[in-house]
């Protein structure tokens, strides 16, 4: 009886190796998955080209794709220079907002006196729409790229803020009665197990955060700007060239998706699979 | 300097003080309690028991009994409120932090390492040296049967095989004593039963001294060279009972008539009948 109970338990462990051995079809399955994708985003586009070719709309509200395209010939838009402000408001924005929160959610993790005495006014301050900070951003700081970064920092900075000071929380009090059982230090448990361990959460902030500093550099450019592709936008709709707003749409959006992009390159880097927060 | 706490042996008492019957572990009269709210609350009181080195304690109990203070405190985790919790002889010396091995109800591997770094985690912790504890950490890793996993990550492997390589992780550093707080708690019946043989073999192998809490009696008395049982109202030490079976533990033993007696005798202890 024990011969065959415990061959029986053998199998149930290893029933688990074909999930795992199973890596070279899963390639297959990304190819698949990034295969419609592209295939998802080719219908969307000829969905757009028969709307504007068939639905009757006048030119002005929708544009064909090619007419859209079209525009980049435009040199007066200034394509490069506003898509290169817009980006460099957007990634100095969201760096440095990134780099502010993690670096006080860290500094809140080692003294919790300061995080008791600042987390209420932050979360205070969290309330304020950080969009309508725009013009008093104006009043202080002119316009212009660093007062839209400040802008985009400032609306991502808070996300990404709580979730690493909650990550930075987030460790199984056993893990901590392991480490105290050896007379490990606080700054091994810092390094060892609280900071891996809050990765996930950093991303996930980082995540949200990235769409923000977009919409946030965005309204800056609306509020005030002599650059950018949201200057533009405001510029343009003064003479209903609609095909110049999608294009700016298009670069605007081109430029969240890289950096959306590079958060989840990094993530996929530092994270392991199972460990990622959705 | 062998005291004999009241009630607290079975066989005879005019047992002659020697260098070698010096006691591993003594906790005389430890106990725990909190004070929360203006309120005191204890956890374990009156917890007195020895225990040889390279002896295997199973730590019985309903669940509230103070089987996870007891732990805690030999640990070094809690320190006891009353009494005494000493550890380690001049024979002996038992050094805090480098002399303990834990493992848990769950395996708490750290999902970002693999499983060969997640055994080191205590020698890394230790500061030990790198080359002989990777080397020490493969060894562990085969013995407990998961040669060829080193480079997984957790997530890949079952429930047991987790449990084994955290096993693996508290015996990296080479601890004197091993606390073991219900480790297979969370295992179903059978790997259960494949893991309390494979432990045994690892005790006899490595001659730890290890204290197993459990709240499963018949696991308490398949293991233990001895099982002290607590109680949960009010939370105390109830009997400490030596297991005077062979030392092979072998599943067919379960069905003996003397394992059969040591598991009524615990059960009618607790109230169970």
């Amino acid at each position: 009886m024990t011969g065959a109970t415990l061959a029986g338990e053998e199998k149930s462990e290893t029933a688990q190796r074909p999930q795992h051995s199973a890596g070279r079809r899963i390639s297959g399955r990304s190819w698949r998955r990034y295969g419609l994708i592209i295939v998802s985003h080719l219908l969307l586009l000829a969905a757009w080209q028969a709307s504007a070719l068939y639905a009757g709309l006048p030119k002005f509200v929708l544009p064909t794709p090619a007419a859209t395209v079209a525009t980049l010939d435009g040199e007066n838009y200034r394509w490069i220079a506003n898509s290169w402000a817009t980006a460099t408001e957007v990634f100095g924005g969201f760096c440095l907002g990134a780099l502010a929160a993690i670096a006080l959610a860290v500094i809140f993790c080692w003294f919790k006196l300061l995080e008791s005495l600042l987390m209420p006014v932050l979360i205070s301050f969290n309330m304020i729409p950080k969009v309508a900070l725009g013009p008093l951003i104006i009043v202080w700081f002119k316009y212009g790229i660093g007062p839209n970064m400040l802008i985009a920092f400032s609306i991502c900075f808070f996300p990404i803020l709580l979730t690493t000071a909650r990550g930075l929380q987030e460790v199984d009090p056993e893990l901590l009665d392991l480490i105290h059982s050896l007379k490990g230090s606080r700054w091994q448990l810092f390094k060892k197990i609280q900071l891996p361990s809050a990765l996930p959460y950093v991303f996930s902030g980082m995540k949200v955060g990235a769409i923000l500093a977009v919409a946030g550099a965005i309204v800056g450019e609306f509020l005030g700007s002599d650059q950018g592709l949201g200057y533009l936008m405001m510029q343009v709709q003064v003479t209903l060239d609609t095909p110049a707003m999608f294009m700016a749409l298009l670069l605007i959006t081109m430029i969240g998706i890289t950096l959306y992009g590079l958060i989840l390159l990094m993530e996929r880097a530092l994270v392991p699979r199972d460990a990622r927060l959705a | 300097m062998y005291r004999v706490m009241p009630g607290l042996l079975e066989r005879p008492q005019f047992v002659v003080p020697t260098a070698h019957s010096l006691p591993f572990v003594r906790l005389s009269n430890a106990g725990k309690a909190y004070r929360k709210d203006g309120a005191e609350f204890i956890a374990v009181s009156d917890v007195s028991f020895e225990i040889a080195a390279g002896d295997f304690v199973s730590l019985v109990g309903p669940s509230g009994c103070g089987k996870t203070t007891v732990l805690k405190m030999l640990a070094g985790l809690l320190q006891p409120s009353q009494g005494e919790v000493a550890i380690g002889n001049p024979q002996n010396p038992f050094r805090p932090g480098r002399d303990v091995g834990m493992v848990f109800q769950q395996a708490l591997l750290l999902k970002w390492r693999t499983i060969l770094d997640n055994v080191l985690l205590p020698a890394e912790i230790l500061g030990l040296r790198k080359a002989e504890s990777k080397a020490r950490a493969k060894e562990l890793l085969a013995m407990v049967g998961l040669h060829g996993f080193e480079a997984r990550f957790p997530y890949e492997l079952s429930g047991g095989m987790q449990q084994r390589a955290s096993i693996a992780r508290a015996l990296v550093h080479d601890p004197k004593l091993l606390l073991m707080d219900e480790p297979f708690g969370a295992l179903d019946a059978l790997t259960r039963d494949k893991m309390n043989l494979e432990l045994l073999n690892i005790w006899r192998q490595f001659k730890k001294t290890i204290v197993f809490v459990t709240h499963d009696i018949a696991e308490a008395v398949f293991l233990g060279t001895r099982v002290v049982v607590l109680t949960s109202r009010p939370a105390r030490m109830l009997e400490n009972i030596p297991i005077l079976l062979p030392a092979e533990r072998t599943l067919d033993m379960k069905t003996h008539e003397d394992f059969g007696a040591y598991t009524r005798k615990i059960y009618r202890l607790l109230g169970v009948e």
